[in-house]
């Protein structure tokens, strides 16, 4: 152990806080945060410090893997509250995927502006019968003439309203065995043969959408690997998504907002944080926060060092889930009598850290445990992969094994 | 920037792992039980050959001269094999020494307390919980009147670094007069306790002992933590192996969700904590102004975890593991010593937060 990062990096860290005192936050004047931002964020890439794993040709600064340098940018630009990556499901699951998959012309047309969020994405796999079972999906797609013409539903599909694309698991070759038969598309959103349809979830938010394709076209060319390979080609996409879901520094931060929470509202006529109860929950709340933190620069190590974290490597979802579960609980103890306001109503995020929020994440903290897979769904990889324990008989017999 | 344990100490504990594998047996650590021993003077002959009685005291006295991370590996390791003896206590008298002894006191003990010819041990506890050393209330001076409780292996031990009021630490020989053991019935039986009466008893005061007190405190700490950890990881082997044995209904049981689910929480309450008693371990050296509250923290969390994680190794083994025979039993008493030894999660919580300004 040694948590000091040693001369080279130390000055590369003088560096980058160079930089951002340079450059961030934007000259007074410049009045569009999200052109200032935008602005921000090449003058980085020129720099080498975002997007460094993509190649320059796509739009990034193509620097050498080097995990200790990118824990310092992460350190240095949050300290700074200076803009990274930008997010979204295309930058975080998709330009991996096409990165380690795609075709070279599929990589010049969609990396470059996905990294400049000029592409916004949208991922079809889950659908009204395939949940869990993901493997099992039932929307169709057959080459007529130069187009893939596609016909079927998708579920729970984040932000479809406003993408401009879709990456999309479609069955392609019905009389394949279940996981042969699934190819990888990229689909337009705006054409006739798409329809949106919003869903709204328990804390009335509208993020997800029903997705239905009625001869929807995509030209032929537009697959992520071979016919068939699609189930492969999505397991690299989870990956990302699994990962992504797992940061240990958010919790670090709702953690110091429950704090913050906790002084601010009154329970039984004092200040909740004084009340014994309250202390002892967000005790143990950071009990699990500092392990899941841990387990993060575990991780961080081991991968700098190209050896496998094993076990842990398997547990950042659900351990960032049971922790927004967890954190989500307490704050309902917090807020004592706000627990009864809607969280529907339409300030719910007027005021900042106020109840309203934290009812609204109480309840979208279960939808966090559900995406990218289900806790329950989590314990299964955990007990079978981690722990060697025997796979389910049903998953066996229906995957041919 | 490295979070990670060095090579050496990915060896010392694999040794460890070994020797007590081949040595420390769970039908020998059931022998104890039964016997209600609590000691083996055999195993712990064997851990003093492989210098584990002076890991930490310093080169100079003839020791191995190692940090706080390397005693805390070690301590998950024997904790890990359910290892009998000593270790616990004695590896505090020898940190209270090298914090807080005088010159003279070091140059006399350290060395026969490194090379195990003598045995050390610490008095933390007072009737009524008192545990933390701003609850101490038997004076020291010159001697020493009044009673420390659950002292680990007082009727073994040489030499014992008792907490007094001040907060400060004397060093009291077991042997001298006015001193009398009183037999404590313990959970644990491997780690016996006792009552220490002191009558007038000869004295020693240990001139560091006021800023050393809490952080004898927070090393006893750190050390359960990595105990708790080892034994929560044992407990997890221990279920994952009978879930792949065990047959019902033509299956080996780990085929059925419903238990597998059940270890993989076990697994998740388990495996991440590994880094926050490193981090305990390793801040008790280098980052002083995180020590104490860390240790507070890990003690809480490693503890009470294991507690969960104990208590579901026995449902996880259906009826045996509600039995004497069932070697779940062993490692669930140890379980209940680390919750309780130093004072219960509750209590570090709330010391956490008062530490946090909260």
């Amino acid at each position: 152990m040694d948590l000091s990062y040693g001369k080279e990096y130390e000055d590369f860290r003088a560096q980058v806080c160079e930089f951002l005192a340079a450059n961030w936050p934007p000259e007074e004047g410049e009045t569009d945060r999200a052109e200032g931002a935008n602005r921000f964020r090449q003058k980085a890439i020129d720099a080498g410090y975002l997007y460094r794993n993509i190649p320059a040709k796509y739009g990034g600064s193509e620097q050498e893997a080097d995990a200790v340098e990118a824990q310092i940018l992460r350190e240095e630009f949050s300290r700074a509250h200076a803009p990274m990556e930008t997010r979204g499901i295309g930058m975080m699951m998709l330009v991996p995927t096409l990165l380690e998959r795609a075709e070279e012309w599929q990589k010049e047309k969609f990396v470059a502006p996905t990294v400049r969020a000029e592409i916004v994405w949208c991922q079809g796999y889950s659908e009204p019968v395939s949940g869990s079972d993901l493997a099992s999906l039932q929307t169709r797609a057959e080459i007529v003439g130069d187009d893939w013409v596609i016909n079927g539903q998708k579920i729970w599909t984040t932000n479809a309203q406003n993408a401009d694309w879709m990456f999309c698991l479609c069955r392609t070759e019905p009389e394949a065995q279940k996981h042969a038969g699934i190819s990888y598309l990229l689909i337009p959103m705006k054409q006739p043969g798409i329809e949106v349809s919003p869903l709204k979830t328990m804390n009335g938010s509208a993020d997800f959408n029903q997705v239905f394709f009625t001869d929807a076209k995509t030209p032929a060319d537009h697959i992520v690997g071979k016919r068939g390979e699609g189930w492969l080609v999505s397991r690299t996409t989870l990956k990302h998504e699994r990962n992504s879901i797992g940061a240990a520094a958010q919790s670090v931060m709702i953690l110091q907002g429950l704090v913050e929470f906790a002084k601010k509202q009154t329970r039984n006529g004092r200040p909740a944080i004084e009340d014994p109860l309250i202390r002892d929950k967000i005790g143990q709340l950071e009990g699990y926060v500092r392990a899941h933190e841990y387990s993060g620069l575990r991780q961080f190590t081991k991968n700098a060092k190209g050896e496998d974290p094993g076990l842990i490597g398997l547990m950042n979802k659900l351990n960032s889930t049971n922790l927004g579960s967890m954190v989500a609980k307490i704050a309902l103890d917090i807020m004592g009598e706000g627990g009864l306001e809607d969280p529907l109503a339409r300030d719910a995020f007027a005021v900042p850290s106020g109840s309203k929020m934290w009812i609204s994440q109480y309840m979208y903290s279960l939808g966090i445990s559900t995406a990218g897979g289900t806790a329950n769904i989590q314990r299964n990889v955990i007990g079978e992969r981690g722990l060697g324990l025997p796979r389910d008989y049903y998953a066996n017999r229906s995957s041919g094994k | 920037m490295n979070f990670d344990i060095s090579e050496e100490q990915e060896l010392l504990q694999e040794t460890i792992r070994q020797y007590a594998a081949n040595e420390c047996p769970p039908t020998r650590i059931r022998e104890l039980f039964d016997s209600g021993e609590g000691w083996d003077p055999t195993f712990w002959k064997g851990l003093i050959e492989m210098g584990l009685a002076g890991l930490v005291v310093p080169e100079e006295h003839g020791g191995a001269g190692l940090e706080m991370l390397d005693l805390a590996l070690a301590t998950e390791s024997l904790a890990y094999a359910g290892a009998p003896g000593p270790f616990f206590g004695h590896s505090l008298a020898c940190v209270a020494l090298a914090l807080a002894g005088s010159s003279e006191q070091q140059k006399k003990w350290l060395p026969r307390l490194a090379n195990g010819e003598a045995l050390g041990s610490v008095a933390f506890g007072e009737e009524g919980g008192a545990w933390q050393p701003d609850q101490w209330k038997i004076a020291g001076g010159s001697s020493l009147s009044g009673a420390k409780t659950h002292v680990p292996h007082a009727d073994r031990a040489d030499v014992v670094i008792v907490g007094t009021a001040g907060p400060g630490l004397v060093l009291v020989e077991r042997e001298s007069p006015g001193v009398e053991v009183e037999a404590f019935d313990g959970v644990d039986r491997v780690r016996p306790l006792a009552t220490l009466k002191f009558q007038d008893a000869a004295c020693d005061v240990l001139p560091g002992g006021a800023a050393a007190a809490p952080r004898l405190r927070d090393a006893g700490l750190v050390l359960l933590a990595a105990d708790a950890f080892g034994t929560a990881r044992r407990l997890l082997d221990m279920c994952v192996e009978y879930a792949t044995q065990r047959e019902q209904f033509g299956v080996t049981i780990g085929h059925f969700q419903a238990l597998k689910h059940q270890l993989s929480n076990m697994a998740l309450e388990v495996e991440p904590a590994r880094g926050l008693f490193w981090y305990a371990a390793y801040a008790f050296d280098h980052i002083p102004e995180e020590a104490e509250r860390t240790a507070a923290i890990a003690k809480a969390h490693i503890t009470d975890g294991t507690m969960q994680v104990a208590r579901d190794a026995v449902e996880a083994h259906g009826g045996i593991g509600f039995t004497w025979e069932c070697d779940v039993q062993m490692w669930f008493k140890r379980a209940m010593f680390d919750r309780a030894f130093l004072g219960q999660p509750s209590l570090h919580r709330e010391r956490a937060a008062q530490l946090a300004g909260w």
